[in-house]
């Protein structure tokens, strides 16, 4: 089982980037679950969702509480929220900043982990140029594929574009794409240090 | 999880959706000729795809009847399945109790009508996450209650309510945990048209206002007859022990895949204890009894899934080997505990298991497979009493124990332990 918990603020498109992350895994083939941490959601309020995906199917209904993979869409949340708790010492962490994770006050803590599972995008920029808005929930998705390999870029691609339409599916498809392409790249130059 | 480990892609019928997205579906695909309804979390995602559908002429002949309150929406859904429509409709939490006085009428006017309690709490405190507290309240009410374990099991479970209530002409509650099944995205087969049409006949009404034939419905009845009624309505109630069981073998037919009957049963053959429970939370005991049998302990787990009528032979039967029973409820009977585990008692007779009572979830608390170890650790050891409530945060209620001791103007509880706990606005993050 892999264990996907994605943080953001109510807006962000926290719950919909689950969902598509579990329709991208169905598609590939795989048992996936996707719920939100049903709260009360207001603009601008911490959210999470979570995703589970399985090649058998999934039974457990509790929160992802010792998740594989974290999606931090918004960095603001970083030292407000316990966004890492529980992760695995071999998870893997996707967090939506332009700087790094030693700009962010990040250095120390990553340490107990493996730093080539841990990176930062600037996934708001990234869909602000597809887009015209900064919309990052799914251009992490791309880049969550090209991390971990839990599910493919196409299978994303096209949990994309079941959900929109017109330019907002193409928008959020090369939001995605460029994404996927930055953290392979970012993981090539780890590969090859 | 390597690529090459992973199965072909799904075959076409199966969806990735939203469980309240499968439920409208498979309400739509019995062809509903009436749905009054009114919006209430964590029910809303149902209604508004069948309002959807009914505007688009997905569902048609169908009327969408947005009405003022709960309370409107039964009275509607009544006066439509007494004209010999299907009728349905969907509610939670609050909106459940609002319409308490109408659902007793529909039942005692034997009136099929199918409706989805989304479970949530009840206040005060308000709260808008899942337990049984709702359906619970209404257990008694003359409906017919089914919990779903799974999305699969609830849009199934439809098919199953529609054709049982106009069978037995008896209304029908589907019970699904709200926000944790109405609200998670998962793998499903949603029926067809053709296998609910295969499975569920056109209405015929057993009683139905005709001004072409008109007749009177809901008399007032006095002492000369009412036991006579409320007795024929518990007989027939009981038939759905037998007929839920002959449906659903024929249910799964139609579908091609397994259908839960009046229990589910979890490596129980050699169980000395065993868990009950009803609803999404048995899938998490079925991965912690997974977890402890491969630790050599014998244990298993007992769904039930016909709540009302309550089955206390077959429940009977599965605990026939039992020493230790260990009921896992979401809902609290303020003044003596369990609810279910009372039914289960009932159901025991001279059998000498013992039953214990957990109260876990209540309000959205997640009920997670490593208290769930604890407990069972706890149970077959005999360390557990005989009634607990699961992850209790027992030093928060003493201070505010010592609190109201202190002084008698001590304010609001829950208020008190909002503050105690540093919350400002409820929600779990």
């Amino acid at each position: 089982m892999f264990q996907v918990r994605i943080h953001g603020r109510g807006g962000q498109g926290v719950v919909t980037a689950a969902e598509l992350l579990s329709v991208a895994a169905f598609d590939d083939g795989l048992h996936a679950q996707a719920f939100p941490s049903f709260g009360s959601e207001r603009t601008g309020a911490p959210v999470v969702a979570f995703c589970r995906i399985d090649e058998h199917a999934i039974r457990s209904r509790e929160p992802v509480s010792i998740p594989d993979a974290l999606i931090v869409q918004d960095p603001t949340l970083l030292h407000q929220v316990d966004v890492f708790g529980g992760l695995r010492p071999e998870g893997y962490v996707l967090i939506n900043s332009g700087l790094s994770l030693g700009e962010l006050g990040l250095g120390d803590w990553t340490a107990e982990f493996r730093s080539e599972r841990l990176l930062t995008v600037a996934a708001s920029e990234i869909s602000r140029g597809h887009l015209g808005r900064p919309r990052p929930n799914a251009a992490l998705l791309g880049g969550l594929a090209a991390l971990t390999g839990i599910v493919s870029l196409e299978a994303i691609v096209r949990a994309i574009e079941s959900r929109f339409a017109g330019k907002l599916a193409d928008g959020n498809v090369a939001a995605a794409r460029e994404c996927h392409e930055t953290v392979r790249a970012a993981l090539e130059v780890f590969a090859g240090a | 999880m390597r690529p090459s480990a992973r199965r072909s892609r799904c075959s076409p019928v199966l969806e990735q959706i939203e469980g309240s997205r499968a439920v409208a579906a498979a309400v739509a695909r019995c062809r509903p000729e009436v749905i009054p309804a009114y919006p209430i979390s964590p029910q809303t995602h149902i209604v508004e795809a069948l309002s959807a559908m009914v505007k688009t002429g997905e569902l048609a002949p169908c009327e969408y009847i947005n009405v003022e309150s709960e309370y409107a929406a039964m009275s509607v859904a009544i006066g439509a399945s007494a004209t010999g429509a299907r009728a349905y409709t969907a509610t939670a939490s609050q909106g459940l109790l609002y319409m308490a006085e109408a659902l007793y009428n529909a039942s005692g006017l034997g009136l099929p009508i199918v409706m989805t309690v989304a479970n949530r709490a009840i206040g005060a405190p308000i709260n808008i996450w899942n337990d049984h507290s709702d359906s619970m309240s209404q257990r008694d009410c003359g409906w017919i209650q089914l919990y779903a374990e799974s999305n699969q099991e609830a849009a199934d479970m439809h098919l199953l309510a529609f054709r049982l209530a106009e069978e037995l002409s008896l209304p029908v509650m589907v019970c699904m945990d709200g926000f944790i099944l109405t609200h998670a995205f998962e793998r499903l087969d949603c029926p067809t048209q053709e296998q609910a049409d295969a499975f569920l006949p056109p209405y015929e009404p057993r009683q139905v206002l005709d001004p072409a034939e008109p007749v009177s419905i809901g008399a007032m009845v006095g002492p000369e007859a009412f036991t006579e009624v409320k007795y024929l309505a518990h007989l027939r109630q009981m038939q759905a022990l037998e007929a839920i069981p002959e449906l659903s073998a024929e249910l799964a037919t139609v579908l091609g895949r397994e259908q839960g009957a009046l229990l589910s049963s979890y490596r129980l053959d050699d169980a000395d204890t065993v868990v009950v429970a009803l609803g999404s939370v048995l899938g998490t005991i079925e991965d912690t009894v997974d977890s402890l049998r491969e630790r050599g302990v014998a244990i298993g787990a007992l769904g039930i899934k016909a709540f009302r009528p309550f089955p206390l032979e077959d429940v009977r039967a599965a605990l026939g080997r039992a020493t230790r029973v260990v009921v896992i409820e979401k809902a609290l009977a303020l003044g003596i505990g369990g609810i279910l585990a009372q039914n289960v008692r009932n159901s025991l007779g001279s059998h000498s298991a013992v039953v214990h009572t957990v109260i876990a979830g209540l309000g959205g608390r997640p009920i997670t497979e490593r208290s769930l170890t604890t407990l069972f650790e706890e149970a077959v050891t005999g360390r557990l009493a005989p009634m607990t409530f699961l992850d209790l945060n027992s030093e928060l209620v003493e201070r505010e124990l010592e609190r109201a001791g202190a002084r008698r103007r001590s304010g609001p509880h829950a208020e008190n332990m909002l503050r105690d706990i540093g919350v400002v606005a409820a929600g779990p993050v």
